[in-house]
C-alpha cells in the first residue's frame, strides 16, 4: 500500500496558511493566474504611481529630432513621430487609463449597488419601473451606450469616466437586485426586523454587506472592461482630448500611418491594454472562486 | 409562581380569561391579554385562517406554552403579536392585543417599531441563518441597545458582552468579536437569546428555539430561557410541538388545531387530564420507552399516531376542525363548532364530547 504523505496532504490543503502571510502563500499556490493578474495590476498600478521617477521625458513634450525615433537608446521603447517618447506616454497612460477604469466603475457600482438595493429590497412598483428602465438601457452594447454617451458630454476625462460608467450602472443593478432578492428573505433580516429596526437601517446594514463579496468580483471583471472602452472610445476620437496619453489614441494615431514604417508604435500601447485587460481578469476570476462559496471546494 | 414580580401595572383591567387568572393564582391583571385574534392569509387558493378567534393571558413572569403540529397557526400568532405577518398576503382582520395597557394593533409602525425588541421580542427557530453572517456577534446585539437604551456604541459594546455572559457563553469578550460562522448552532442560539432579551423585554417569544438543535443543546437552551425569565422577570410565551418541552418548562399549556385554541389548562392538569381528543392524541403519539418493551396497554410495540392530516386552512370542515381526524366524532360534531367552555376550574376545551369521554363534569 502507499504511504500518505500527511505533510504534503496538508500543504495540498493549506493547513500551514496562517497569519496574512500564510494565507497569502496559500492563495498564491491555490489560484496561480489569479495572482498572476493581481501582479500585473500592481505593476501598472505603482507605474502610474511613480510615473514621475521611471521616466525621463514629459510625455506630452515635442522633439522633432526624436520623431519615429527606434526603440532603444535614450528612448528605450521608441517616440511618436511628434518626437514624444513612448516609455513616458505608456507609463503615463496608466495613469489615465487606471483613473479612468477605476473612476468609471466605482461610480458605475456605486449608482449600480443604490437603485439594485432599492429596487430588489422595496420591490413593487418602484422596482417594476426601475427594471424597465434598466432594461432600456441594456438594450444597447456597453461600447455602442458609451459611445453615445461620450458623444454627447462631449471629450474629457471626466466627461469620459461618466459616459463609460452610465452602462455599467444596469449591469451592477441587476447583480445587487438579484442578490437583494435573496437576502431580504433570510431568517436575519426577519429577526432585524423583530428588534425594531426599521427597513432602511436593514437594507443598509443588513442586506448592503451582504452583497459585497459580488460586488467586488463584478467590479473587478467590469474594470478590465472600462479600460478596455477608454481605449476603444479614445480610438474613435471620443475619449481622452490631447494632450493627455491615452492607450487607444496612442494606438488611433498610429495605426493607418506608421504600422508598417515603426510598429513599435502599435505593438507597445497595444500590449498595454492587453496587459492591464488581461491582468483584471485573472484576478477576476480568482476572486470569482474565492468568494463564491458554491465553487469552493 | 412569580406574578408579582409585576413592576407596571395599568390602570383599567383588561378582560381576560377567568381560568387564565384561576390557572396562574392571582387577580394581578395580566401583562398581555389578546382577545380573539384573527389573521387571515389572502391566497389565490381562498382565505386561509391561520388564526382564528385567539384569545389567550400571559402574566408576568410566567411561560405559557403554545403546542400543536405544523401549520396549527402557532407561529403565525407569534408573529401577529410583533405585528411581523407578512402582509401582503396576511393579515391581522381582527381581534386586540394589548400589552401592559398599550393596544399593538393600533400602533402606528414607527411606535410599533419602537416596541419591538424592547417591550416584546423573540427568538427565531433558525439560529444557523437568524444572524448576519458578516457582522459580529457583539455589533449584532450592541444594535439592538443603540436602537432602544441609547446607549453609547462603547457601551452598548460592553452591554452586549454582558448579555453573551448571562446567556453562558465561555469567553464572551472574545466572543463577541468573532463572526457567526465561528460558531456552533447552540453558541448561535444563546447569541440570539442573548439579543432577543438585550433590552430586557417584557414578553419573549421563543418560537421552537429548540428544535433546529442537537437533543443535548436543547435542555442548555432552555435552561438559559428560564435562566433568564427568573433573572430578568421576563413572561414566556414558548412555541413548540415538543410536549417534552412543554412539560419541563412550562406553567400554562394553551393546544392549538387549525388556526384554533382547542384547549388550556395548567401544565400538570393537561398532562394529567386532557379533555380534547387531539391533545389526547398528541400524548399518545409521544414515544415511550414502556411502550416499545410492550408494558404499556398497546402490546403491538407500535407508536400511536393521529390519523389523517391537518385539514386545509382555507377549506376547513363546517363543525369541529378535527371531527374528521377524530374517532369518537359524531353528527353534531360535523355540524357546529362546539363552544370553547371551562369544563374544569382552570381548564378550558373545546370539545362538544369531552364530559362523556373524559369525565371533565366529575372533577
Amino acid at each position: 500500500m502507499a504511504s500518505i504523505d500527511h505533510q504534503a496532504e496538508l500543504n495540498r490543503a493549506g493547513a500551514q496558511a496562517g497569519g496574512f502571510w500564510g494565507s497569502l502563500a496559500y492563495l498564491i499556490r491555490r489560484y496561480p493566474l489569479g495572482a498572476a493578474g493581481a501582479v500585473i495590476m500592481i505593476a501598472i498600478l505603482l507605474m502610474a504611481i511613480f510615473a514621475g521617477w521611471i521616466t525621463t521625458f514629459d510625455p506630452t513634450t515635442t522633439n522633432s529630432r526624436a520623431s519615429l525615433a527606434p526603440p532603444g537608446g535614450i528612448h528605450p521603447l521608441g517616440a511618436d513621430f511628434m518626437g514624444r517618447d513612448m516609455w513616458s506616454r505608456i507609463v503615463y497612460g496608466a495613469r489615465i487609463s487606471l483613473a479612468v477604469g477605476i473612476g468609471a466603475t466605482t461610480l458605475g457600482c456605486l449608482f449600480g449597488v443604490l437603485i439594485g438595493l432599492m429596487s430588489g429590497y422595496f420591490g413593487g412598483w418602484l422596482d417594476l419601473i426601475v427594471q424597465r428602465f434598466m432594461d432600456m438601457m441594456q438594450s444597447l452594447p456597453l461600447l455602442v451606450m458609451a459611445l453615445v454617451m461620450s458623444a454627447a458630454l462631449g471629450p474629457s476625462i471626466s466627461n469620459t469616466i461618466i459616459a463609460i460608467s452610465i452602462p455599467l450602472v444596469p449591469t451592477v443593478a441587476r447583480v445587487i437586485r438579484s442578490n437583494t432578492l435573496m437576502l431580504r428573505e433570510m431568517p436575519y433580516v426577519e429577526a432585524s426586523r423583530a428588534v425594531g429596526m426599521n427597513e432602511v437601517s436593514i437594507a443598509l446594514r443588513h442586506v448592503l454587506p451582504n452583497t459585497l463579496a459580488p460586488l467586488i468580483v463584478l467590479g473587478t471583471a467590469q474594470l478590465g472592461s472600462a479600460i478596455l472602452v477608454e481605449a476603444a472610445l479614445s480610438f474613435l476620437g471620443l475619449g481622452i482630448p490631447e494632450p493627455h496619453p491615452s492607450w487607444g489614441r496612442m494606438l488611433s494615431e498610429s495605426a493607418a500611418e506608421y504600422v508598417r514604417t515603426a510598429p513599435w508604435l502599435v505593438i507597445y500601447p497595444g500590449v498595454a491594454i492587453s496587459l492591464a485587460v488581461f491582468g483584471t481578469n485573472l484576478l477576476g476570476d480568482a476572486l470569482r472562486d474565492i468568494f463564491d462559496p458554491r465553487l469552493r471546494h | 409562581m412569580a406574578a408579582h414580580v409585576m413592576t407596571e401595572t395599568t390602570g383599567e383591567r383588561p378582560a381576560m380569561d377567568a381560568a387564565a387568572a384561576i390557572a396562574a393564582g392571582t387577580d394581578a391583571p395580566a401583562l398581555l391579554n389578546v382577545i380573539g385574534l384573527q389573521t387571515f392569509f389572502y391566497t389565490r387558493h381562498g382565505t386561509v385562517k391561520a388564526v382564528d378567534a385567539v384569545t389567550f393571558s400571559v402574566w408576568p413572569a410566567e411561560t405559557l406554552a403554545i403546542v400543536g403540529e405544523s401549520g396549527c397557526g402557532k407561529s403565525v400568532t407569534a408573529l401577529s403579536l410583533m405585528r411581523l405577518v407578512p402582509d401582503p398576503p396576511g393579515r391581522i382582520v381582527g381581534g386586540k392585543v394589548t400589552l401592559a395597557g398599550t393596544d399593538l394593533l393600533a400602533l402606528d409602525e414607527d411606535t410599533m417599531r419602537s416596541v419591538r425588541g424592547k417591550d416584546i421580542s423573540m427568538i427565531f427557530q433558525e439560529p444557523m441563518t437568524s444572524l448576519n453572517p458578516v457582522m459580529t456577534i457583539g455589533r449584532q446585539i450592541a444594535e439592538t441597545l443603540l436602537l432602544h437604551e441609547g446607549l453609547s456604541r462603547s457601551a452598548a459594546q460592553q452591554k452586549a458582552v454582558e448579555m453573551l455572559r448571562l446567556v453562558r457563553i465561555p469567553e464572551p469578550e472574545q466572543r463577541a468579536k468573532e463572526y457567526p460562522h465561528q460558531l456552533s448552532g447552540g453558541m448561535r442560539q444563546r447569541a440570539m437569546i442573548a439579543m432577543a432579551a438585550a433590552c430586557n423585554p417584557k414578553v419573549l417569544i421563543a418560537d421552537e428555539p429548540t428544535t433546529a438543535l442537537d437533543v443535548t443543546i436543547q435542555a442548555q437552551i432552555l435552561e438559559i430561557i428560564l435562566e433568564l425569565q427568573r433573572k430578568l422577570g421576563t413572561a414566556v410565551i414558548l412555541i413548540t410541538h415538543d410536549l417534552g418541552v412543554v412539560a419541563e418548562t412550562a406553567q400554562r399549556v394553551i393546544v392549538m388545531y387549525a388556526g384554533r385554541k382547542v384547549e388550556e389548562a395548567p401544565v400538570d392538569e393537561l398532562f394529567a387530564r386532557p379533555l380534547h381528543p387531539y391533545t389526547h392524541g398528541l400524548m399518545a403519539s409521544i414515544p415511550r420507552l414502556g411502550l416499545m418493551r410492550g408494558e404499556i396497554e398497546r402490546t403491538d410495540g407500535r407508536l400511536q399516531e393521529i390519523p389523517g392530516i391537518v385539514p386545509a386552512l382555507s377549506n376547513l370542515p363546517e363543525g369541529c376542525a378535527f371531527a374528521p381526524r377524530c374517532v369518537f366524532a359524531e353528527e353534531r360534531c360535523r355540524k357546529a363548532f362546539p363552544p370553547y367552555e371551562e369544563k374544569r376550574p382552570g381548564h378550558w376545551a373545546a370539545c362538544w364530547r369531552s364530559r362523556e369521554l373524559y369525565g371533565a363534569a366529575d372533577a
